[in-house]
């Protein structure tokens, strides 16, 4: 009787396999198949045509990143251009924090249910809309030229768009203009776990508002904010490439191309699939050290990791 | 969010200081506000307005000379109707996929009966910590013949295993007992799953539902890697071509311009400027309408922007 009983058992967990296999099947076909793809790497694939094994080029493709001073140079700006991104969004990581701590502080609700809802808003845009956007309000007849020239800051239309300077910290402006307040969400969220005990406590011993917010507030969501920068370290080499692809033109293409943007380019402009798979492989290694190393160091510090 | 309340009667003393930080919070905070909605705003205005007015740089505060000739040519263009089409199919079949894939693999997870159950979970959940880069990615699609096809935009979508942990710890909440007593009364698998559980786990999928359509919605990269064909266009897609080509815009317009609104006053005729923000409000109006019904779901939603990182 037992044994039927098991019997059952396994034939139902069979028939529940079978319910769930044509989605297997998708997370296979689209996640791990595409993994095989990485041989192309060490191939010199020529696209419309199968791969042949006389086309084997072992390592050539990562060795020529180093060899041919033109592919290092090219290879060393899009690094550049990297670090520089990434930097400075980790250099500015706290203005999150630091935008739910102040906005923590109004006391006016219906306010800050406003200014909560409006700066999330562009969180939910896509790039395009936001290059778009940008496009309205900066080309020649927009609303920055016209209030400029009336206030008489520039003589003529100046194409913001279109130019090569500071164009890193244009691209965190409008990264900063989408996240800023969509990120605020989690330290909000932080912040009202707080115990309000400890705030009445302070304010019966006569601390300020700023001394609470020094030595309560943010000592509170510190945690929150040190699991979030350690998350952005892991990702340091993934910028994506839709925002820069969006903005980058003949005039900005220089300092915009990050390394996301650059193996597109290079797959897509130039043909050149093989070294570019073999940068994208070079890129996921380093992404999976620099995520164990920020887990690992997580552990170290707070007893626990974020995976 | 949820306002704390204030509990105690007690009023402190409120120092100069105390008032400063106030008042210059209420002021940077505005300023920020005005920042993220001024353009929207900004936009809107130019596209009811004259056109001729617009294009000289004189509507920013509100509108003039209101008119909806752009609106009405816009709608007009052969190109943007289907983009739109697409736009909508993708979003509305993509989304439905999506969440019941979340809801019954979420579900089927919890089965201790499933056969290996804990070897799928983890091949499923593996897949948020790595991607194989978009060029093999590419070659996979091609090979599949996904390319300009429209389940392209719909088939790797399909399974996100963040969506199945959130449904997943959903279902473990609910109290096993419930399907227990279904199982008793002689209920199959599929039997429970559609009449015990999903009526209970739909709050999560209302979450689920929302963030995968505005992800379908918003969606760029899978149009440019995989779609030469301008049928298959999506609204985003056609967006940026129309602000990246700047002369070929206005004979698209003025090739479907009838004659009769040929007459329209001069004040009101089409630039490439005009349809560009009017196409960049169409393209953003789906997000704002449903924007209100997201904001109940955001605590769940950072957790997910959190993972994706």
């Amino acid at each position: 009787m037992k044994q039927f009983f098991q019997n059952k058992r396994k034939l139902r967990g069979f028939r529940e396999f079978l319910y769930i296999l044509p989605f297997l099947a998708l997370v296979a076909v689209f996640s791990y198949y595409p993994l095989y793809g990485w041989v192309y790497a060490f191939f010199d694939y020529k696209p419309p045509f199968p791969l042949s094994m006389d086309q084997f080029v072992g390592f050539k493709w990562f060795k020529s990143m180093v060899d041919t001073p033109v592919k290092t140079i090219q290879l060393l700006k899009v690094l550049r251009n990297t670090f520089a991104m990434s930097g400075l969004s980790l250099l500015f990581s706290w203005f999150p924090m630091i935008f739910a701590v102040f906005l923590n502080e109004i006391k006016c609700v219906p306010f800050k249910k406003f200014v909560q809802t409006v700066t999330t808003l562009p969180n939910f845009i896509s790039w395009v809309l936001v290059y778009s956007i940008a496009y309205c309000l900066l080309n020649s007849t927009g609303v920055v030229n016209s209030v400029m020239m009336s206030l008489g800051l520039i003589d003529s239309p100046q194409l913001f768009l279109q130019s090569s300077e500071h164009v890193w910290l244009k691209m965190w402006v409008w990264l900063t203009w989408k996240n800023a307040g969509w990120s605020a969400i989690m330290y909000i969220a932080a912040i009202t776990g707080i115990d309000d005990e400890l705030n009445e406590a302070a304010r019966v011993d006569g601390a300020s508002r700023m001394q609470i917010i020094w030595h309560i507030t943010i000592p509170s969501i510190l945690p929150t904010y040190f699991v979030l920068v350690m998350l952005s370290l892991a990702n340091f080499l993934s910028n994506g490439m839709e925002q820069y692809f969006v903005f980058a033109n003949a005039f900005n293409k220089e300092s915009i191309e990050v390394l996301d943007l650059y193996v597109y380019n290079l797959a897509m402009g130039s043909g050149g699939y093989s070294l570019s798979t073999a940068i994208s492989i070079l890129k996921s290694v380093v992404s999976v050290l620099l995520l164990c190393c920020t887990n690992g160091f997580s552990k170290l510090v707070r007893g626990e990791g974020f995976i | 969010m949820k306002q704390k309340k204030k509990k105690s009667g007690v009023k402190y003393k409120v120092s100069a200081g105390d008032r400063m930080i106030s008042v210059v919070t209420y002021v940077i905070y505005s300023i920020f506000a005005f920042v993220c909605a001024y353009p929207f705003y900004y936009i809107f205005i130019n596209t009811i307005s004259s056109n001729d007015l617009s294009q000289r740089g004189k509507v920013l505060f509100w509108p003039m000379e209101l008119h909806f000739n752009n609106y009405q040519q816009v709608m007009q263009i052969p190109a943007l109707f289907s983009a739109l089409k697409i736009s909508v199919g993708r979003t509305v079949i993509g989304t439905a996929l999506t969440v019941v894939i979340a809801a019954f693999l979420g579900f089927m997870f919890t089965r201790e009966t499933l056969w290996k159950r804990k070897l799928w979970y983890r091949m499923v959940a593996a897949t948020m910590y790595f991607n194989a880069g978009i060029i093999p990615w590419f070659i996979t699609m091609r090979n599949l013949h996904l390319t300009n096809n429209f389940w392209g935009y719909i088939l790797p979508m399909a399974v996100q295993p963040f969506y199945i942990i959130l449904c997943k710890t959903f279902v473990e909440s609910v109290p096993k007992e419930l399907q227990d007593a279904a199982e008793i009364d002689g209920a199959g698998t599929l039997r429970v799953f559609f009449s015990i559980i999903v009526p209970v786990i739909k709050p999560i999928l209302a979450t689920v539902a929302i963030f995968a359509a505005v992800a379908q919605w918003n969606a760029f990269q899978d149009t440019l890697l995989l779609v030469t064909d301008n049928k298959l266009y999506t609204l985003q897609f056609t967006l940026y071509q129309y602000i990246n080509q700047a002369s070929s815009l206005k004979a698209l317009v003025n090739s479907t311009t009838s004659s009769a609104s040929m007459a329209a006053s001069l004040a009101h005729a089409q630039t490439a400027t005009s349809i560009r923000m009017t196409v960049t409000i169409v393209v953003v109006t789906p997000i704002i309408l449903v924007y209100p019904f997201f904001q109940r779901f955001f605590t769940k939603g950072i957790m997910i922007g959190a993972v994706k990182g």
